[in-house]
């Protein structure tokens, strides 16, 4: 029988060689429990992010919360458009509009980083190149022919790309290339944390019930050995 | 009081005599081993989703326009809602595992054998319609993988000739998938699969019951009444039920012994799976596809549509085939191979450790190219992929026709009257 | 049974320990199905605090807001009125609202904060119904008493601090909810002075 499990299992990584190649990501290496991070992120994305792309899944409060803002200092730094507290966090723009300007509707970030990848919108968010044949000028390495101009251009700077695909540094920008990946991470992180509000809670939970079943094997073990003794 | 009021009860319906006769003097071999607790570990899940599946009905919507929103809701505004959702997505893939697991035992040990092809029918019948429920479980969180592996499963049918395309038309109760088709999977995930799903496990364990389970040796634990002296039949108390017709040995009762057994079991199983839970979910993409996290989209396929993970073996036999009728023959064609296993196996010896070693090559070389199939399912078609996937098609047919072939005169050890004891 | 020797006494202890730390998993695994019955985030945030602005009521005039699905009155009492509602005290069932139909900051004579503005839900305490409100012709109801509320369902009357009349059906004043005054002209249904 183990010699049968054994054959088995000698088979598994055989196969994880086929499957496909991968597009190279950085990784983000962003911290879920750093609340100034994810504030820092939150912040951003309201400044920069919101107006073409919703959080139609999280609540305005409940990121205040998460993220330890109160209501009333949220409402006053992060709500700009008169809704109230308990509501998701969405903007005005037009679906059908949208599609006309950027070939797409923007889409909902809310899941994102649970799509993609939090290395994936970390990668993303670095990789935009000067590409003068898109109607924004700009092309990105990692979503070919995105639809989307590269908004934090300001920030960032520009990139060149050159014949062999590798990026140039940038210049031009307002940040630092430290300044600016911190400034991805951030924001990175906050796309992770909207994924799933619950993570952290999820894996602190995780240790209590994994913790009090060890307990229960305990006694059901000695239990189970206890009764067995009369099988012979 | 209480014994009066006990007495009364079980003159009108005998509920402690149901007991006893089917847990506390129902007499269960002494030698099972690890293999034997997937039973019972795919009932605790089957409680599980059942459970969960109704709290989770409490707050999802069946709609096109709200379901994919209304999972969102039920993660985020629902209070433990997240939890609910997880132990239900982990849940259906705990008990794919379990069932593959409990299937296999039955093959390694002839489970299915005279005198226990209906139970093995049964049992079949349980997983047919476990698939149906995976299914269309899968569509109701309107994710785009939901919706495109829907629309590839439900393609399938447009196989069959002449009807093919009204049929799957008919399925889906429209020229796509949409709400309509939503709405009949999820009126059939939560209550007619359920309800199927429940009769057949109770007729499962009630064939089992009527039949005696198998051991790890194949033996026979009820001997013919009066051929076995009084000091070596087994010393416990069984129901009469049993023991007016047989003598019983090797066995014990299955309360309390295999209770607390399979508590450990349980335990044990618990653990891993809050193990995925709570710190993988996704379990790596297998559980929870990532493309699943963007709404259905008719007009945007995802990149690589693979079908969850324990469809795998099912999918890739269909995809290799290179004619739609056919492919779909060779799918369907591998789950009534199962179904037929009690007559493919010509042999009179159940387990494997008194069978032929061929017998053991074969089931080690079915469990690898089933492994390989499932794998296979979920990459890719690249040109390699498809070649290892025909050979490993050829292996998971071959394990019948040799099964067959061999099972006639084939040269076994002899099976001892008594267990072993391993 | 087997003739090996049983001690009892630590299987009864074993049995009896894993029985009570099965158990507590039986608790635990109850309070997610238990606590997901609880108003989600979004009950939560409909039955928010709504604000209302007061200070564009004119003397004698109701509002109307909704609160968690409910109505809730908001009027504008005149110093008339004020002035006559410990009149009728001897035709009322609670006229000193002992029943704990208030917040206990308006358990006083006018049943509210500032006494020109009454808040109340506008939910009859018989069964449910919205009374009306009778500006002026509350006489053809109670003799007397120029203003009051009246449930067209069963007849219950309430006066202009929502203080139910004797020999009706509902049982108890109309019900003040937790509100507050952030501002001069703001009125918060459904939170408390000083709390978040």
């Amino acid at each position: 029988m183990k010699k049968l499990i054994l054959a088995v299992l000698a088979v598994l990584p055989m196969l994880a060689v086929a499957s496909g190649p991968s597009l190279h990501l950085d990784k983000a290496n962003n911290d879920l429990s750093d609340k100034a991070s994810l504030k820092r992120g939150f912040e951003a994305y309201i400044n920069n992010c919101l107006a073409c792309h919703e959080l139609k899944y999280q609540r305005y409060n409940r990121t205040f919360a998460d993220l330890n803002i109160s209501d009333a200092d949220g409402l006053a730094n992060y709500m700009y458009t008169g809704e109230k507290v308990g509501d998701h966090i969405t903007n005005t723009m037009p679906g059908k509009e949208a599609a006309k300007w950027f070939g797409s509707t923007p889409p909902d970030l809310t899941l994102e980083a649970r799509f993609r990848s939090p290395d994936w919108i970390y990668t993303y968010l670095r990789s935009f190149y000067v590409d003068e044949a898109r109607p924004f000028g700009v092309n990105n390495k990692v979503f070919k022919d995105v639809g989307m101009p590269h908004v934090l251009q300001n920030l960032q700077g520009v990139r060149t790309m050159d014949e062999h695909g590798n990026l140039s540094e940038a210049t031009g920008g307002s940040m630092t290339a430290e300044e600016y990946d911190a400034f991805a991470r951030d924001l990175t992180n906050f796309l992770e944390y909207t994924g799933e509000p619950n993570k952290l809670e999820r894996e602190s939970m995780g240790y209590w019930v994994i913790g009090f079943l060890f307990i229960l094997l305990f006694f059901s073990y000695l239990l189970k050995k206890e009764y067995w003794r009369d099988v012979h | 009081m209480l014994n009066n009021l006990m007495a009364w009860i079980e003159q009108r319906l005998p509920l402690m005599d149901a007991m006893n006769k089917h847990a506390a003097q129902y007499p269960a071999p002494k030698n099972f081993n690890f293999w034997y607790v997937f039973g019972i570990l795919a009932s605790v899940v089957l409680v599980n989703q059942l459970l969960t599946g109704v709290w989770l009905t409490m707050n999802y919507e069946p709609s096109g326009e709200g379901a994919f929103a209304s999972v969102e809701y039920i993660m985020r505004d629902v209070d433990y809602g997240w939890l609910l959702r997880y132990m239900h997505s982990t849940g259906a893939s705990a008990f794919f595992i379990v069932v593959y697991m409990h299937m296999f035992r039955g093959m390694m040990y002839g489970s299915y054998q005279k005198p226990r092809e209906l139970l093995w029918l049964f049992g079949m019948l349980i997983f047919l319609v476990l698939m149906a429920e995976a299914f269309m479980g899968y569509l109701l969180p309107w994710g785009n993988m939901s919706y495109w592996g829907a629309q590839v499963i439900i393609s399938i049918f447009g196989a069959i000739p002449v009807i093919g395309d009204d049929l799957t038309l008919w399925i889906r109760g429209d020229y796509v998938i949409s709400g309509a088709t939503l709405n009949r999977f999820f009126a059939l995930h939560v209550i007619a699969l359920p309800l199927v799903l429940v009769v057949l496990v109770f007729l499962h364990i009630l064939a089992l019951h009527e039949v005696g389970s198998n051991n790890p040796d194949g033996t026979n634990i009820k001997k013919p009444k009066g051929s076995v002296p009084l000091e070596e039949q087994s010393k416990f108390t069984f129901h009469e039920q049993y023991t007016k017709k047989y003598d019983i040995v090797d066995a014990i009762p299955f309360h309390p012994y295999y209770t607390v057994k399979d508590l450990v079991a349980v335990v044990i199983f618990l653990i891993g799976f809050c193990w995925v839970m709570f710190f993988a979910p996704e379990g790596g993409g297998y559980f929870m596809e990532a493309p699943n996290f963007e709404p259905a989209n008719g007009l945007k396929t995802p990149e690589h549509i693979a079908p969850v993970w324990y469809f795998g073996p099912f999918y890739t036999i269909l995809r290799i085939i290179p004619d739609k009728l056919l492919g779909a023959v060779g799918m369907f064609g591998a789950i009534v191979a199962l179904f037929l296993l009690p007559w493919f196996d010509r042999g009179t010896v159940k387990s494997l450790r008194f069978r032929c070693t061929a017998h053991t090559v074969n089931l080690v070389q079915f469990a690898i190219c089933f492994i390989v199939l499932g794998a296979l399912g979920t990459l890719p078609a690249t040109p390699l992929n498809n070649m290892i996937g025909i050979v490993a098609s050829f292996g998971y047919f071959g394990f019948f026709v040799a099964l067959w072939v061999y099972s006639k005169n084939e040269k076994t050890k002899p099976v001892p009257e008594r267990v072993t004891g391993k | 049974m087997s003739n090996a020797p049983v001690n009892n006494g630590r299987r009864r202890f074993l049995t009896a320990a894993t029985s009570v730390v099965g158990g507590v998993g039986v608790v635990g695994v109850a309070v997610p199905f238990i606590g997901s019955w609880n108003p989600s985030a979004r009950a939560k945030a409909k039955g928010a605090p709504v604000e209302v602005n007061v200070g564009k009521i004119e003397p004698g005039q109701l509002v109307r807001a909704e609160w968690r699905g409910k109505p809730v009155y908001v009027v504008r009492r005149t110093d008339e009125t004020l002035a006559s509602l410990s009149v009728h005290d001897d035709q009322l069932k609670d006229p000193n609202s002992e029943v704990p139909q208030q917040p206990v900051y308006a358990t006083n004579e006018f049943r509210s904060i500032k006494p020109e503005f009454l808040v109340a839900l506008g939910v009859c305490t018989h069964l449910g119904c919205a009374p009306t409100h009778h500006k002026g012709d509350f006489e053809q109801h109670v003799a007397g008493v120029k203003n009051g509320f009246f449930c067209p369902c069963h007849g219950s009357k309430f006066d202009m601090a929502g203080r139910v009349f004797q020999s009706v059906p509902a049982p108890t004043n109309l019900m003040v909810p937790e509100h507050s005054f952030p501002t001069e002209d703001t009125l918060l249904i459904g939170v408390s002075e000083g709390e978040a």
